[in-house]
């Protein structure tokens, strides 16, 4: 018997209500995090990845709606609990990192005043005490003379430290889970490159458990232990990072692996998948999938596929891919 | 013909654009009581663009990239150096002059939610470049913006439509569409792709390369994603704090990059497949203020085979290895 994961979600489903009706953006999704495990969650751009960790953090707006048959956090309830003893876990024992670090810090306050105001409310710091643990969390994400930077506002600092700081605030206060959200996307390469070591080494170092949000297929394949692609709010598959990058199972997942340049080499064009994800208005019968895919037959059209069991995970597929997909296999 | 010169990438085809040491420098104001500092966003960067070919420029942000698409669309002239379009240089052109000249060089911008007015209709806005460049009349216009769909895979019949009807892929066809109005030979295009998703990003560069062959286009392309870059261009010039540190044909670069900056670049670049993970160098630090660069090579504060000498000296951009690099080491690097 398996310990219990730090993290357990049974069909999670988040259903927005806008003046055009009901929108369900996440749509019965299963997931667990284990204790100091790192997970990817891919998808293009209205998969419902970022809706997915707003309901997990509780950070949902007034028009979201949370449904799920479970949602645990080490063990205790999420849904049962009163936003009061929500909030004292939120930022505490799941913090977040967001996408866009410019926008995502206060610009009226300094970074140091932004570090303190959490460990202030979750840890009762206060004085020269919480001066000292805020230097030593700026120093920990490597930002050189810490003592002089916590007077600096974010918009004298760079993109990349900016991000630092928000990443030392997401760890001020010893998080089992902390949630990435694009943690890279704004930033150039070689930033990107430090901010992704510097968080798998925090993660190392503290046993932390971590869910990395992203669209790049790359970022996952070096970073995360088991990968989660997720389609039109729905989990199309979840493998081990190998497996799933080696042998994709779901042709969603094929597909997306294909279209990438880097698989690509020595030919001219590019695989693509037809078609856009679909929106809110237009989610088709069957597979949600299958108007884009090339193997979807009558029965991909008509029923809707559950999570089937393959080789060491799930794909949403009637009809998984065989181990050497097709432009998939090759090595370069 | 034009000099030869031994920090130009030597052409095989016909040329349509030369950037003969081009540089923009800004004035900028430090307060009352301080001198203006200098800005060096371009300083002196050579180039030849052949026709059906794509020169992509590489490089983080600071790095001049943007300054040189506004300086070869003429957007800004440059502080010194030359431009030449099929030979006739850019600067001290009449009105006139100029005007037809920025017809043969279009741009394509990063943001398709961005560029396009959303108050306007897809056909206003591909007949636009008409109504100001051509004595055409409103029919033929708006049979040119038809076609004009039809061939980027638009479907003529939503012509009519606002931008905000369509997709960011489809939104990204219409601003190439736009470039293409006036039969440009030249197209820049500033990080066409890097907001699209992976399966839409596909999309568009096919059809970029498509419309390449059919039409013979040019293409400067701006991007900071070398799985883009690798699979685009024809040459690559990797640029650092507004100079060109290593510039030569895709596959000698991408194959043994020679300058460190590359190899960094490379490096980071995060891989799918574990076989191309290079070794894990990982980059120190950030792009120095380009009001302050470091003296001697740009780079050697974040290089980690940085000596002494490239604190002193700064590196030429010499002929290495079939491919232009500007580093003192750069035939160590095997």
């Amino acid at each position: 018997m398996p310990a219990m994961p730090l993290l357990d979600i049974k069909n999670l489903s988040v259903e927005f209500t806008t003046r055009a009706g009901t929108f369900r953006a996440v749509d019965g999704i299963d997931l667990t995090v284990d204790e100091g495990e790192v997970v990817g969650i891919v998808g293009e751009s209205g998969s419902g990845k970022s809706v997915t960790s707003l309901a997990v953090m509780g950070l949902l707006g007034s028009n979201g709606t949370v449904l799920a048959d479970r949602m645990q956090f080490g063990g205790k309830d999420l849904l049962a609990m009163s936003p009061s003893q929500r909030r004292k876990i939120t930022g505490k024992d799941v913090a977040m990192v967001f996408q866009e670090p410019m926008t995502s810090l206060n610009p009226c306050f300094t970074v140091g005043f932004q570090i303190m105001e959490t460990l202030k409310v979750h840890e009762g710091l206060s004085g020269k005490a919480l001066r000292n643990r805020a230097i030593e969390l700026l120093e920990q994400v490597g930002i050189p003379a810490p003592e002089s930077r916590l007077s600096a506002f974010p918009h004298q600092l760079s993109g990349g430290m900016n991000q630092r700081v928000m990443i030392a605030i997401a760890i001020a206060c010893n998080p089992r889970l902390l949630v990435a959200d694009e943690p890279t996307t704004a930033l150039d390469v070689t930033i990107q490159k430090q901010i992704l070591d510097l968080l798998v080494r925090l993660q190392k170092e503290r046993g932390m458990a971590l869910i990395l949000i992203t669209h790049d297929m790359g970022v996952v394949a070096e970073t995360a232990q088991r990968v989660v692609v997720m389609y039109a709010g729905q989990v199309a598959e979840t493998r081990p990072v190998d497996a799933l990058f080696k042998a994709p199972r779901h042709p969603y997942t094929g597909a997306l692996l294909d279209a990438l340049p880097e698989r690509a080499l020595g030919k001219r064009r590019l695989p693509t998948i037809p078609g856009v994800v679909p929106g809110i208005g237009d989610r088709p019968q069957g597979c949600l999938f299958n108007p884009r895919c090339r193997f979807a037959t009558d029965r991909c059209r008509i029923e809707r596929p559950a999570l089937f069991d393959v080789d060491a995970g799930k794909a949403r597929c009637f009809y998984p891919l065989a181990d050497a997909p097709v432009g998939a296999g090759e090595v370069l | 013909m034009t000099d030869i010169l031994t920090d130009v990438m030597p052409a095989s085809g016909p040329v349509v654009l030369e950037a003969i040491h081009l540089r923009k420098h800004y004035a900028v104001k430090r307060g009352a009581f301080k001198p203006p500092a200098t800005v060096k966003a371009l300083d002196g960067v050579s180039f030849q663009l052949e026709a059906g070919k794509t020169l992509a420029v590489v490089g983080e942000s600071g790095c001049g990239k943007s300054t040189l698409a506004r300086s070869v669309t003429m957007i800004e002239p440059p502080s010194s150096g030359q431009l030449l379009y099929d030979g006739r240089d850019v600067v001290g052109r009449t009105a006139a002059e100029m005007k037809e000249l920025r017809r043969t060089v279009q741009m394509v911008f990063q943001n398709p939610y961005g560029s396009l007015n959303p108050r306007k209709t897809v056909g206003s806005i591909l007949s636009e470049p008409l109504v100001i460049n051509t004595p055409m009349g409103k029919p033929e216009r708006r049979e040119r913006a038809v076609a004009m769909m039809a061939k980027v895979g638009l479907r003529p019949d939503q012509v009519d439509r606002y931008p905000h009807m369509f997709s960011g892929g489809q939104r990204q066809r219409i601003a190439i569409a736009r470039a293409l109005m006036l039969n440009p030979r030249v197209v820049v295009a500033d990080e066409p792709v890097s907001a699209l998703d992976v399966s839409i990003q596909a999309q568009v560069l096919n059809l970029m390369m498509d419309l390449q062959e059919e039409l013979n286009l040019a293409y400067l392309f701006i991007s900071h994603d070398l799985s883009v870059v690798r699979h685009i261009a024809d040459a690559v010039m990797v640029m650092y704090l507004g100079r060109p540190v290593e510039h030569g044909p895709k596959d000698t670069v991408f194959t043994r990059p020679r300058h460190p900056y590359t190899r960094i670049l490379m490096a980071a670049t995060p891989r799918v497949n574990p076989a191309l993970r290079a070794e894990r160098v990982i980059p120190k630090g950030e792009l120095p203020s380009p009001l302050n660069p470091p003296p001697g090579c740009p780079f050697h504060k974040r290089c980690p085979y940085a000596t002494e000498r490239c604190a002193a000296e700064v590196p030429a951009l010499r002929p290495v290895d079939g491919r232009l690099v500007a580093c003192h080491f750069a035939e160590d690097m095997a």
